[in-house]
């Protein structure tokens, strides 16, 4: 009986989908059932089959072959079908909902914004907001025909898509003009304006929101916060001249201080946001035709308090070896996107010299090289960060022996051995090859930079332009051979390697330290940016803080070699990745790390807070107070986290709770003193006194 | 038997083997093995037969997406001159746009612009919300796709509607304009309202430092928005800051439908003293604006700003009319949500600011109106087209022995609206005592006012039967006391007598044209930009609506309909020539006379100039909303219109560009208006 319930089930199960195995059972136990229990089978529509079985089974076969060929086509889309029904599945559940689930055992921390409106703060001083580079959105308004349909599309910022579809149409509209440093014929890319400037640099990847949304929290909006947006490509001097940036913001904080019932505003800037407002600060006072004409005593009127966020008062290293090779990490997010679009064996290295061509026609570019020389970043000999510990674990461990030390005097001869025996250089940020970085000076020569002389060279490259292609290979090798560039010498090779970039920029800024402030020549705008070159505004009341993040292995100076290949169509000079360092893990991948926020280390970021401008001394005249604060870098505890609330990273600080709360307690009227002043985490402090700045 | 096997299973080398062995054990085991092995089959048969469904769907919905995904790939691989291709392959080759040529002919970006966008079509964003609107900071609520409208809908009402009593926020809830060009330039993805002015004024070399789009909340009165956001100093910091920095060059300032009236108010504002005014001093629009260049301007109001407040069914002054249909469906909840919506623009103190000014004077009286003898029946032709003249010559006797009620703004009733006026018997409703019949009805959530009513007043407002302008605001006073109460401190809707008096002083005069005088600018010009050639909502036939339940007491009659082809009257509506939103009458009666020569509004006789523009409807559907339109909205991307406000922008005055262009009888209409000046 079992059998016949089995056959009749095959008989229901229409064959058509597996025809080959199913028939073949079926002929057997039909055969085997016919004989005893015929009548049953009669009833079964399986009879017709029996009957007509050869027909049947060829028929069957060419029906099974057609889907047999559809299978894969089949299966994709089966395949295609499944995600997308479960993504939008998941789609409808998470729009579903409720907005504050929270997950068990989760516990998100309060915002600060929600924390400071309970303790009943409420906007008070309007408040100013000045992107970095990088940061701001830029625009299309007019371009060459293969960028047609993009009409006020962002081309940087955003998702990027264009850098996708066309990366050499892209290239070109973000270049700049290589003698004017201003926009190219024909093409006009302009800074986006408002919050949506800098608020997301990307979907997802907030830049300012966090502080927008925290500040809205207290009764921030549009009428009291402003975005001082500006095409961040530009030397400062040239955002006034093409765009009128400047005088922007002039009359928009006027506006914001008369509106506001004649509240002084709070300026935020971020990254090279900050030299961009220390150039403000200048500009407006200075008269009219190449200032504002504000009159002395404008800061003093309009403006509470500048806090800067991860400044780059004294530029960034990384910069140098960025307009060298194009070969820093962050600062040029074109890198990163790079390896995407462009092969880097295939292409990489056409990639990488039409990065540099491209930064190289950026004018703010050159304001971020490292300013004050050898007399801040250190000689061939010394560097103020000298003895700096950047294996963690091993500082731990030091600060636990010291502490041992501290208690038992006798082992002062083990501590001697964990001591560093030879003191990284950072004081040469670039040398070539990792035993001149380690070698006594006196066996160092400088660079003779005569008899060096660009020769133009017919190349097959002449497209991309780089300077590199002028330069003899005997210049070039006599750079790398044995050298050891120090921050002042590094600007001198990077004047020699590319000249024209130099000479354009030199227009607009400077990288001194001034001997006498009151010299006439200081009164021209190039060195408006350089802290080192002015005098803070006559503002006794103004607060400056200086906001960073510490704890993050930053780069600080490079061994360099020559790249192997003698083509044309290649940056001579190369990061040696090979450089290890075994002593305390300062060195990896041929880079000297220090404490910083990852890109600006501590020394460019708080030396003027800690030691330029505090007090009155000739470069604060009036004796503006500083502040600084420090924020311990925290990696984000879990993955909900997102990019971490106690980050300390350059741009992840931003959504630092902490410098959120201090920031929009400062905006609600709080001072310095009753944030409860400096906060300091790194050695600043006796960095800053080893530098030896007449004050 | 297992021979037939063998030969069958052969094609399957598993199979012959499995059969191989069962030739050696026949019997018992060849049985068991047998169950097995069917088992296993009938299992994954019936996992085939299971899955079935599903694959199909699975199988279904992958290829669609699949076909989905290799058209948008094609669609973004394609140049970007495929489109234009095309089109100048079936249509010809396109006339340059206006940006375009004029760029030919070597115009240059001179005089910084000013952009004043109208009504609804601004973006607003919220930035402090109730618990139902978290994770919508800083997102548009009004503008975009209005993805909210439909995701929560009660909630997104909430935080649209304003406060009661004082106009304002309420409390907890801040929603914004969106600032900068893209406050405006679409209002939904594709949907432009600047944004082909802006492209082609980027092509002569605008751009954001001489291109400013003075964003407000328009749900808010014009004074309002300098109390609560200072909107106005910012437009007066904005507009000092442009002509400094463009070497002095005055602005050229464009407003659109409601902007006009902004602007208008901007205009006393900052030149009034400080405490209610901007403290600009009385020279400043003479120092910093060259010409104002008002397109569809609504300067006398328009009727169907009635319609809307009275009982919420104008077509598009309230958006949200035209999306609620696809949230809620019509037969269920229509109802609600009409009152959901009427709730929501009664809080709006703007739509107030466009209820029609000047009484009987400028829209007529019960017997006569000044466009009575306007023909519905054909397209408006240029005045010295003879051949068309000539071919309606029949018509034009037929209508213009009839004249047409448009001075009954509403009439109860299609009769009520043709008869002679000593015929209709009114009873005064002024008096009427409300009612309470049905206050504690279960709809108290929605607040309308018309609950406090009752029947006695909506009888007595019906047995009016007739409403001309100047009876409509009492009737409105009536319907809605509240609302008019606030309404009454920020607008005004009176023609002034003696334009001195020291009353005028006060900004709620000065959005009003026949209330204020322009400001002492000589050199300004003002032009007003419209299209013509659309039937426009001028007057209706209502009717009290049958239901007695808590529904909004009165409806357009849609049955009333004209006896002939060509009748005005269509769906209750008696329209007259205009854009589709605003008559002619109230877009160019200012420009035609009010401000014509130096008159009591015009003292310092700013030059005026009328340019009209008729409407082409798009020649086929590649042309999108049409390069030729004449409605209120896309008359944005008429490339005359554009190609008006480029020459001027570019330093021409309005007698370059050949002073008025008029299709309609504009001057005839201004002429009958017995206004003193």
């Amino acid at each position: 009986m079992a059998s016949i319930l089995r056959f009749r089930k095959l008989c229901y199960v229409e064959p058509v989908s597996k025809p080959s195995l199913g028939f073949e059972s079926f002929e057997s136990s039909k055969t085997g059932l016919k004989e005893d229990k015929g009548s049953v089978v009669d009833d079964s529509p399986c009879v017709d089959v029996s009957l007509t079985k050869e027909v049947q089974t060829d028929k069957k076969r060419r029906r099974s072959k057609e889907p047999r060929e559809w299978r894969c086509i089949d299966s994709c889309c089966w395949m295609i079908g499944c995600l997308c029904t479960t993504w939008w599945l998941l789609l409808v559940l998470y729009h579903s909902m409720p907005m504050n689930m929270t997950l068990p055992g989760y516990q998100a921390v309060e915002s600060p914004g929600a924390k400071l409106k309970k303790e009943g703060l409420t906007a008070f001083h309007p408040v100013i907001l000045v992107p970095g580079i990088v940061t701001g959105g830029l625009e299309l308004w007019e371009g060459k025909p293969c960028a047609e349909g993009l009409f006020r599309k962002r081309l940087w910022g955003g998702s990027f898509s264009e850098l996708f579809k066309r990366p050499l149409c892209w290239l070109e509209h973000m270049s700049l003009d290589n003698e004017t440093g201003l926009d190219p014929p024909d093409i006009r890319v302009r800074a986006v304006p408002g919050l949506v400037a800098a608020d997301y640099f990307a979907p997802g990847y907030f830049v300012w929101a966090v502080i927008i949304e925290n500040l809205a929290r207290i009764g921030y909006e549009e009428k009291n916060m402003h975005m001082a947006a500006y095409d961040w490509r530009l030397s400062f001097q040239n955002t006034e001249v093409r765009d009128q940036s400047l005088s922007r913001l002039k009359s928009k904080i006027e506006l914001l201080f008369v509106n506001n019932g004649y509240k002084k505003v709070v300026v935020v800037p971020h990254s090279m946001g900050v030299a961009y407002f220390l150039h403000f600060m200048k500009w407006v006072e200075a008269p009219p035709p190449m200032g504002g004409g504000g009159g002395l005593g404008w800061c003093a009127k309009h403006i509470k308090s500048v806090m800067n966020i991860g400044p780059t008062f004294l530029g960034v290293p990384k910069v140098a070896s960025n307009l060298l090779s194009a070969e820093t990490k962050d600062i040029a997010m074109a890198r990163a996107m790079a390896p995407g679009i462009f092969d880097s064996h295939v292409l990489g290295i056409q990639t990488l010299q039409h990065v540099i061509r491209v930064s190289r026609s950026w004018d703010s570019m050159v304001s971020l090289l490292p300013k004050g020389g050898e007399t801040i970043w250190g000689n061939l000999d010394w560097s103020p960060e000298e003895g700096f510990i950047c294996d963690q674990a091993k500082k731990n461990y030091f600060q636990a022996s010291k502490h041992n030390v501290s208690q038992q005097t006798n082992t002062s001869d083990g501590k001697q051995g964990f001591r560093i025996e030879e003191p990284v250089h950072y004081g040469r940020l670039i040398s070539f090859g990792k035993e001149t970085s380690q070698l006594p000076s006196s066996e160092l020569q400088p660079f003779d930079y005569k008899g060096h002389e660009h020769i133009n060279k017919k190349s097959s490259c002449q497209e991309v332009w780089t300077e590199y292609d002028e330069m003899s290979r005997e210049s070039l090798e006599e750079i790398a051979d044995k050298k050891a560039y120090t921050a002042k010498s590094v600007i001198d090779l990077i004047r020699f390697v590319a000249p024209k970039m130099m000479h354009r920029a030199e227009g607009h800024l400077s990288y001194g330290i001034a001997e006498n402030l009151d010299d006439p020549k200081y009164s021209h705008y190039k060195y408006w940016s350089n802290p080192l070159e002015t005098k803070l505004p006559e503002a006794p009341d103004l607060e400056i803080y200086c906001l960073y993040g510490v704890g993050i292995p930053t780069e600080r100076s490079y061994v360099y070699k020559m790249s192997s290949s003698d083509n044309c169509k290649h940056v001579p000079f190369r990061i040696d990745s090979s450089a290890d360092g075994s002593d305390n893990g300062c060195l990896k991948g041929g880079v000297h790390f220090v404490d910083g926020d990852e890109s600006v280390p501590v020394i460019s970021a708080g030396f003027m807070c800690a030691k330029g401008w505090r007090g009155k001394n000739r470069f604060n005249p009036s004796g503006s107070t500083t502040y600084l604060r420090e924020y311990q870098h925290k990696p984000p505890a879990n993955y909900f986290e997102g990019r971490g609330v106690g980050s300390g990273a350059h741009v992840d600080i931003m959504g630092n709770f902490a410098l959120i709360e201090d920031v929009m307690r400062v905006a609600a009227g709080a001072t310095g003193e009753e944030l409860g002043g400096d906060k300091i985490h790194s050695d600043i402090l006796s960095m800053a006194a080893r530098i030896n700045l007449p004050l | 038997m297992s021979m037939l096997r063998r030969r069958k299973g052969s094609e399957i080398e598993k199979d012959s083997k499995l059969n191989l062995k069962e030739d050696e054990n026949l019997d018992g085991e060849d049985e068991n093995k047998r169950k097995v092995k069917e088992e296993k089959k009938k299992k994954k048969e019936e996992n085939k037969k299971k899955w079935n469904c599903f694959d199909n769907c699975c199988w279904f919905i992958g290829l669609i997406c699949s076909v989905w995904w290799f058209l948008l790939f094609l669609y973004n691989a394609m140049p970007a001159s495929f489109p234009q291709y095309v089109t100048e392959a079936i249509t010809g080759p396109l006339p340059d746009p206006p940006g375009v040529k004029l760029q030919k002919e070597g115009l240059k970006a001179k005089h910084p612009v000013v952009f004043v966008p109208g009504i609804v079509t601004g973006g607003l964003e919220l930035w402090e919300g109730h618990q139902c609107a978290d994770g919508l900071f800083r997102k548009r609520l009004w503008g975009g796709t209005f993805g909210e409208v439909y995701k929560r809908p009660l909630c997104w009402v909430e935080h649209m509607s304003l406060d009661n009593e004082t106009g304002l926020d309420p409390s907890g809830i801040r929603v914004r304009s969106v600032t900068g060009l893209v406050a405006a330039d679409y209002f939904a993805p594709g949907y432009f309202v600047w944004a082909v002015l802006i492209a082609n004024l980027a092509r002569i070399g605008y751009e954001e430092k001489t291109m400013y789009m003075a964003a407000y909340d328009w749900r808010i009165s014009f004074q309002n928005t300098e109390v609560r956001d200072q909107t106005l100093s910012r437009i007066k910091s904005n507009i000092e800051l442009m002509v400094a920095t463009n070497n002095g060059n005055k602005v050229v300032v464009i407003p659109h439908s409601m902007g006009v009236l902004y602007f208008l108010h901007f205009m006393k504002w900052v030149e009034a003293p400080a405490p209610m005014g901007g403290g600009g001093g009385s020279d400043w629009c003479a120092k910093h604006i060259k010409a104002v260049m008002n397109i569809g301007g609504p300067f006398l109001g328009v009727p169907k700003a009635v319609s809307g407040l009275f009982s919420a069914e104008a077509k598009d002054v309230a958006v949200a009319r035209a999306i609620a249909p696809g949230v809620l469906d019509k037969d269920l909840f229509r109802l609600q949500t009409l009152q959901h919506v009427m709730r929501m623009t009664r809080t709006w103190d703007s739509t107030m600011s466009m209820i029609p000014k000047g009484g009987d004077t400028i829209w007529g009286g019960l017997d006569w109106s000044p466009e009575e003898y306007y023909e519905c029946s054909h397209k408006r032709h240029k005045h010295n087209d003879t051949d068309l003249a000539a071919d309606k010559g029949t018509e034009h006797v037929d209508s213009q022995t009839k004249s047409l009620p448009y001075g009954r703004m509403i009439s109860f009733g299609k009769d009520v609206a043709e008869a002679p006026s000593s015929k209709i018997e009114r009873t005064d409703f002024r008096d009427a005592i409300k009612g309470n019949n049905y206050a504690n009805g279960s709809c108290n959530d929605v607040w309308t006012e018309y609950q406090d009513m009752g029947i006695g007043g909506i009888k007595a407002v019906a047995d009016y039967k007739v409403y001309t302008a100047g009876s409509l605001l009492d009737l409105l006073h009536f319907v809605a006391p509240k609302m008019m109460k606030r309404g009454d401190v920020h607008f005004s809707y009176g023609i002034a007598d003696d334009l001195d008096d020291p009353k005028y002083k006060h900004y709620k005069y000065w959005s009003n044209p026949l209330e204020t005088k322009l400001p002492n600018a000589p050199d300004m010009e003002i032009y007003s930009m419209y299209g013509v050639g659309i039937p426009t909502e001028r007057a209706y036939v209502y009717k009290v609506s049958a239901t007695s339940d808590c529904y909004i007491p009165f409806q357009i009659d849609t049955s009333a309909e004209g006896e002939t082809e060509g009748s005005c009257l269509k769906g209750g509506v008696f329209t007259t020539d205009g854009d589709e939103t605003v008559p002619v009458l109230s877009s160019g009666f200012m420009c035609a006379k009010g401000w014509r020569g130096q008159t009591r509004f015009n003292p310092s006789g700013i030059q005026t100039y009328i340019r009209e523009y008729d409407h082409a409807p798009p020649s086929n559907l590649l042309e999108g909303r049409g390069t030729q339109s004449g409605a209120h909205v896309d008359i944005m991307g008429n490339f005359a219109l554009i190609e008006d406000v480029i020459r001027v922008a570019a330093g021409a005055t309005g007698e370059e560009l050949g002073g008025d262009q008029v299709y309609t009888d504009i001057f005839k209409w201004s002429q009958k208006i017995d206004l003193q000046l």
